[in-house]
């Protein structure tokens, strides 16, 4: 599907250009798209080691697992197929925090970090584990309490109240959240009978 | 509000402080340990860099085209078909650019609220639809590649499925509450 995914875009871009007489915008946005990848990873280099950095000193402290022994109850249940003292419970956490509060950068490197530690007890390194899939349908569908980005363009663009979009964002990624849960469960149970 | 606000404000700070000096109380190395941790920073990066790459590349050709916009005109006259306003097809380029990329989206978001005005249906939606729903996609093929998954099973269907009914619950609570 992703490779399906990929090659349309790829295609359908690139047949509208042509059609609009503008094939040369092809070529100047696939250039800068890689370089903006370089640009992207680079930038994520400094922000990723700074927080496994301080992510290794809080585990080497016995912070994560403090962490992990207070929320881990709740979300131990949504991952039954780890292990009760699984590493990755703790970086799952932190994720989830750091997208709760918006902190965007920081939700990258923990993500990151958790995805690791799922493969470690993936029994098949080249398909999702049911874990995985949990993870990736919480993280991108995770509630944000301040979507500061958007509230910013609001302001410079003269809105007479530019946080009021705050409680329905909170309900529609609430509502998201909810249903991803709930699929996930319905269909991780459908596959294990 | 105001106090989410401010916690997310010293979210950082306070994190800055608070593990270097309970991990120094605890005898941890604290540098060093900090050091060890940080390596990884690089190799994570170089490991997501061709994956970084190749979506970006399919998702500007996509978008830089224009292809998004065909789309909306031709979904025009269906929306007046079903009774909604016009208006309406605006937002479906931002609907299908958010699980994309996040800077596209933005812009998007961004133009469509400098054209309609932050306050008018499709600014409060665009605002909404931007703030809520992550740019799965991207997300998935990026954390899935830093790990060497090649079979998504059914994550991605699963992750589209949020992002539509956040979409839906969108439109509803964006009507509900502001109108």
């Amino acid at each position: 599907m992703v490779n399906l995914i990929w090659l349309l875009m790829l295609v359908i871009g690139i047949m509208v250009s042509a059609l609009n007489g503008q094939i040369e915008t092809v070529t100047t946005s696939a250039m800068k798209a890689a370089e903006l990848g370089v640009e992207v990873a680079i930038e994520l280099i400094g922000v990723m080691s700074l927080w496994l950095g301080l992510m290794r000193l809080a585990e080497e402290a016995g912070l994560i697992k403090g962490i992990a022994r207070i929320f881990g109850p709740a979300i131990r249940r949504l991952f039954p197929s780890l292990r009760p003292d699984s590493p990755a419970l703790g970086a799952i956490i932190m994720n989830l925090s750091a997208n709760i509060l918006g902190l965007g950068n920081a939700a990258t490197p923990f993500g990151l970090k958790a995805m690791q530690e799922l493969q470690k007890e993936n029994p098949t390194p080249e398909v999702a584990s049911p874990a995985m899939i949990t993870f990736l349908a919480l993280n991108t569908s995770c509630i944000t309490l301040i979507p500061a980005t958007i509230i910013g363009v609001r302001l410079k663009a003269n809105s007479a109240n530019p946080t009021e979009i705050i409680g329905t964002t909170i309900v529609a990624t609430g509502c998201a959240m909810f249903s991803a849960i709930l699929v996930d469960y319905f269909i991780r149970r459908r596959r294990k009978t | 509000m105001n106090v989410i606000a401010e916690i997310s404000r010293w979210a950082i700070p306070l994190i800055l402080l608070l593990i270097p000096v309970v991990a120094y109380l605890r005898k941890v190395p604290v540098y060093e340990s900090f050091v060890s941790g940080a390596e990884e920073g690089f190799k994570t990066g170089v490991r997501i860099l061709p994956f970084l790459i190749g979506m970006l590349v399919s998702i500007r050709v996509f978008v830089d085209s224009g292809a998004l916009n065909i789309a909306s005109t031709w979904l025009q006259p269906l929306f007046t078909l079903l009774g909604l306003e016009p208006d309406f097809a605006a937002i479906i380029p931002l609907a299908i650019m958010r699980p994309l990329s996040g800077s596209g989206a933005l812009g998007v978001a961004t133009q469509l609220i400098s054209q309609y005005g932050p306050d008018s249906f499709i600014g409060r939606l665009a605002s909404t639809l931007q703030g809520s729903t992550d740019t799965t996609f991207f997300v998935l093929t990026v954390y899935f590649g830093s790990v060497g998954i090649k079979k998504y099973r059914y994550a991605l269907k699963l992750g589209l499925l949020a992002d539509i009914i956040g979409l839906i619950v969108s439109v509803w609570i964006v009507t509900k509450v502001f109108y």
